[in-house]
C-alpha cells in the first residue's frame, strides 16, 4: 500500500469515527471564573457538571470556556464556539456588559443565547437581534417592585440610592427612579461607589444628611456590603434595603452585626427550607444537594441561573430536533423558537413563560422577600 | 457641609493617606535602590489583609503553602547556585537558618488553631507568613535580571502583579475579606466623633514613617541602602552587596504592604483584586515626590488621600478620575521644572 493510499485510508478512518459526535448537541457555555466577576462566574463554571446531559435520546456535550471578565476575551470565546465548535446554543456569559458585547454575534450566527446575567438590558427592549437571547435571572423592575411595595406598606416616603459605577448599579437607578416616581417616593439622594474602593464615608454621608426613611444599595456580590457597615457606622437608623445582588453567603459573613434586618427580594434559593412547597423548590433543592455532594459547599444562585438555562434547553430541544438536525442553522433557529415558546417550566429561580416580548419570562412565582435575622436569611411573611 | 461632616471627611483621608504615604514611600524605596517599579505591592496588602481574615474565620490557610513552595525553590537555587564552589560554612548555616524558619512556620499554623489567638499574635503570624515573599520574590524574578533596562524591570514587575492577583484569586476566593478592629471605640471631641481604629491606622503609619527615618538615618544597614540608592556602582566598590540591598528593600516593603493590608483591612472590604488601585494612589504620591523625595511623597500621599475623601462627598461619580487628573498638572510642572538626563 502506497503512502499516500494509506493516508486516504487514514483520512477515511478519521471522518468515519468523528461522524456520531456531529449528531450530538453541542453547547457552549461561556462564565467568567476569574478577573472581577469571578464571585459570579465561578459557581457558574461549577454548575455545568450538573447540566442536563441528554434531551430526547441525544446526548448534549458542553464546552466551557473562561473569558476572565474581559469583555474582549468574551467576544473571542464566542466567535470561537461559533465559528469553530459550531455549537448549537451558548450559555454565558457571566457578566453583563460582556453579555452586551455579543449580542449583535448570536444575532448574525443565528444562534441562540441563555445569559444568566443581570442587566434586563439584554432582553429589553426587544430587538431583531436580542430575540436570540435569553435572560434566565429576574429582569430588575420585578425585583425592584417587590421591594417598593414593602416600601408603601411601611411608609417610606423618601428614598435614598447607592450603587456600583456600573451596568448593574446603573440600571437599577433607573429601574427605582421611575417605580418611585410611580409610587409617590422621592428619592432625595442618589449616590455611586466603585467595587474597589476603600471607603464609602463620604456617600454615606450625604446620604445620611439627605436623611431618608430608607436607603436602597444596588452591588452586585461582596460589593453590597461596605455601604451598608458605612451607613451604620455613621450613624444611619432607617430601614436598609438590598437587590438580589446581595443574595449571597458572604454578604451575612462580611456584613456581620451591621447587615441584621436588611430586607432584600431574591430568589427563593435562599430561604429554602422555608419557602412553601412549589415545583420550583423541589428542583432547587434538588440541584443544591447536587452541588453540595460535588463541591462540598452550597451554589450561589448565580450557578441557579445557568443551571435554569440548561433545563430550558432540555424543554426546548425535543422540539426542535422534530424539525432539523443538530448542527444545522435550522436546528439553531428550530430550538430558538422552542424557546421562546416555553411555558409553565419551573426552574430553581422560579416558572418560566417565555414570550416574544419577554425573554425573561418570570412573574411573581420567581421572587420572595427575605430578611436577615440573627446572622441568618428569613423568609419575611406577605 | 458642616464641621462634622469635614471632620469625618478629613479623618477617613487622613486614614487612606496614612496608607497611601506608606505605600508611596516603599514604592519611592524599591524604584531608587533597585530601578524597580513595585506594581505587586498592592498585593501584598490584600494577602496581608485577606490572610488575617481568613485566620480570624477559621478558614484553612492556603498561603503557607505558598511561602513553603517559593522558599524550597529558593533553597534550591542556593545550593545549586553553589554546586562547584566550596560552601563556606556560614552560606550552610543561612540555608539551615531558612529551612528552620520555615518549619516553625508550619509547625505553627499546622497546630493551633489560629483563629483563637490574640489579634496581636495573629497579625505577627500574618506578617511572618508574607514578608519572607518580598525578598524571595526578589531573588526569584529580579535579581537574575538586575542590570536590566529600566522598562524590563517594569515589564517583569507587572507579569509578577498579573501572577499574584491570580493567585490571589485561587488563595482566599472571589468574595473579598474584612476583619474585626483592633479597637471599637469611638472618641469624642466636643461634638466629633473620632474612630480609634482611624487613629490605630494614623498613628501606626507615622511610627512606621518614624522608624524609616531613624533606620535610614541612623543605622549601618539603613545607610548602606541609602548609598545603594545614590550611587549603585559607588556602593558596590565600598562593600555593599546588591544583592543585599534588593532583598533588604523588597523585606522592608513587604513588610510595610502587609503592614498597611492588616491596618485597613478593618475599615474596609477588600478582594483579591483591590491592592492595584490602592497602590497606584500610593504611587501617584510617590510620582508628586518626583520618584526622588520622601518627605514630599509622604505629603503628597496624603493630599491623594484628602482629596479622594472629598470629592467622594460632592461628586462621587467622578472620584477616581479626579484623583488620577491629580498627576497630570504635577507631571507637567515636574517636566518643566527637572534638567532632562538621558536614561542609559
Amino acid at each position: 500500500m502506497s503512502l499516500k493510499s494509506r493516508f486516504l485510508l487514514l483520512g477515511c478512518l478519521l471522518s468515519t469515527m468523528s461522524v456520531p459526535s456531529f449528531a450530538d448537541i453541542k453547547v457552549g457555555v461561556i462564565s467568567s471564573s476569574t478577573g472581577p466577576i469571578a464571585l459570579v462566574g465561578i459557581p457558574q463554571k461549577n454548575s455545568i457538571p450538573l447540566l442536563p446531559k441528554e434531551a430526547a435520546g441525544e446526548s448534549i456535550t458542553y464546552i466551557p470556556l473562561n473569558d476572565s471578565s474581559d469583555p474582549t476575551a468574551t467576544v473571542k470565546a464566542f466567535k470561537k464556539l461559533i465559528d469553530e465548535e459550531k455549537v448549537d446554543a451558548i450559555i454565558g456569559p457571566s457578566g453583563s456588559g460582556n453579555a452586551m458585547g455579543v449580542i449583535q454575534f448570536a444575532a448574525k450566527s443565528g444562534t441562540p443565547m441563555l445569559a444568566p446575567v443581570g442587566t434586563a438590558a439584554v432582553v429589553l427592549p426587544m430587538t431583531e437581534q436580542k430575540k436570540w437571547v435569553f435572560k434566565t435571572t429576574q429582569n430588575d423592575d420585578l425585583i425592584a417592585s417587590a421591594l417598593v411595595d414593602h416600601m408603601k406598606r411601611t411608609g417610606v416616603k423618601t428614598l435614598g440610592l447607592i450603587g456600583t459605577a456600573d451596568p448593574f448599579g446603573e440600571n437599577w437607578s433607573k429601574v427605582m427612579r421611575k417605580l418611585a416616581s410611580d409610587n409617590s417616593i422621592e428619592i432625595v439622594a442618589n449616590e455611586s461607589f466603585q467595587r474597589q474602593d476603600t471607603s464609602i464615608t463620604g456617600q454615606s454621608l450625604k446620604l445620611l444628611l439627605a436623611s431618608p426613611d430608607a436607603v436602597l444599595i444596588a452591588a452586585p456580590g461582596s460589593s453590597s456590603v461596605l455601604p451598608q457597615t458605612t451607613l451604620k457606622s455613621t450613624g444611619y437608623q432607617g430601614q436598609i434595603y438590598q437587590t438580589h445582588g446581595a443574595a449571597l453567603d458572604p454578604f451575612l459573613k462580611l456584613g456581620g452585626d451591621a447587615v441584621e434586618g436588611t430586607i432584600l427580594a431574591a430568589s427563593l434559593m435562599l430561604v429554602l427550607d422555608q419557602a412553601p412547597e412549589t415545583p420550583s423548590k423541589a428542583i432547587a433543592t434538588k440541584y443544591v444537594e447536587d452541588y453540595q455532594s460535588l463541591y462540598n459547599k452550597k451554589p450561589a444562585t448565580f450557578g441557579g441561573n445557568v443551571f435554569d438555562a440548561g433545563l430550558l434547553l432540555e424543554t426546548a430541544i425535543p422540539t426542535a430536533l422534530k424539525t432539523a438536525k443538530p448542527g444545522t442553522p435550522e436546528f439553531r433557529a428550530a430550538l430558538r423558537d422552542a424557546l421562546e415558546s416555553t411555558t409553565e417550566l419551573s426552574g430553581t429561580q422560579g416558572v418560566y413563560n417565555i414570550t416574544p416580548e419577554d425573554h425573561s419570562g418570570f412573574d411573581e412565582r420567581g421572587r420572595v422577600l427575605i430578611t436577615v435575622k440573627n446572622g441568618k436569611w428569613q423568609l419575611l411573611e406577605g | 457641609m458642616n464641621v462634622q461632616v469635614a471632620a469625618l471627611l478629613g479623618q477617613d483621608g487622613l486614614t487612606n493617606g496614612a496608607i497611601y504615604a506608606l505605600l508611596s514611600l516603599s514604592i519611592l524605596l524599591v524604584f531608587t535602590v533597585t530601578r524597580i517599579l513595585l506594581i505587586p505591592l498592592g498585593e501584598f496588602v490584600t494577602f496581608g489583609a485577606l490572610t488575617m481574615a481568613a485566620i480570624q474565620t477559621g478558614k484553612p490557610l492556603a498561603l503557607e503553602w505558598l511561602l513553603a513552595t517559593l522558599m524550597l525553590i529558593d533553597i534550591a537555587l542556593d545550593v545549586y547556585s553553589r554546586r562547584d564552589r566550596t560552601v563556606s560554612r556560614k552560606q550552610y548555616q543561612m540555608i539551615a537558618l531558612k529551612a528552620a524558619y520555615l518549619a516553625v512556620v508550619l509547625f505553627v499554623t499546622q497546630t493551633f488553631t489560629l483563629s483563637e489567638l490574640p489579634m496581636l499574635a495573629q497579625s505577627i503570624l500574618t506578617l511572618c507568613l508574607i514578608v519572607p515573599m518580598g525578598p524571595i520574590m526578589y531573588r526569584l524574578f529580579f535579581q537574575p535580571l538586575a542590570d536590566a533596562a529600566p522598562l524590563v524591570l517594569l515589564i517583569v514587575s507587572i507579569a509578577v502583579h498579573v501572577a499574584m492577583v491570580g493567585i490571589g484569586l485561587l488563595l482566599f476566593g472571589p468574595e473579598g475579606g474584612h476583619t474585626k478592629p483592633f479597637s471599637n471605640s469611638m472618641l469624642q471631641i466636643s461634638n466629633i466623633f473620632i474612630k480609634s481604629q482611624a487613629l490605630w491606622v494614623i498613628f501606626s503609619a507615622l511610627f512606621l514613617i518614624l522608624a524609616l527615618f531613624f533606620a535610614f538615618e541612623r543605622t549601618l544597614y539603613g545607610k548602606a541602602l541609602r548609598a545603594a540608592a545614590v550611587n549603585q556602582v559607588g556602593a558596590r566598590l565600598l562593600g555593599i552587596s546588591p544583592v543585599f540591598a534588593g532583598k533588604a528593600t523588597f523585606a522592608l516593603a513587604a513588610f510595610i504592604g502587609c503592614a498597611s493590608g492588616i491596618l485597613i483591612a478593618p475599615i474596609t472590604t477588600l478582594y483579591y483584586d483591590s491592592g492595584f488601585v490602592i497602590s497606584l494612589k500610593g504611587f501617584v504620591g510617590a510620582i508628586i515626590g518626583g520618584l526622588a523625595s520622601y518627605p514630599i511623597a509622604a505629603f503628597g500621599a496624603v493630599v491623594v488621600g484628602l482629596i479622594e475623601a472629598f470629592s467622594m462627598f460632592w461628586a462621587s461619580s467622578y472620584k477616581e478620575i479626579i484623583v488620577f487628573t491629580l498627576i497630570i498638572p504635577f507631571l507637567i510642572w515636574r517636566s518643566m521644572k527637572a534638567s532632562h538626563v538621558e536614561d542609559e
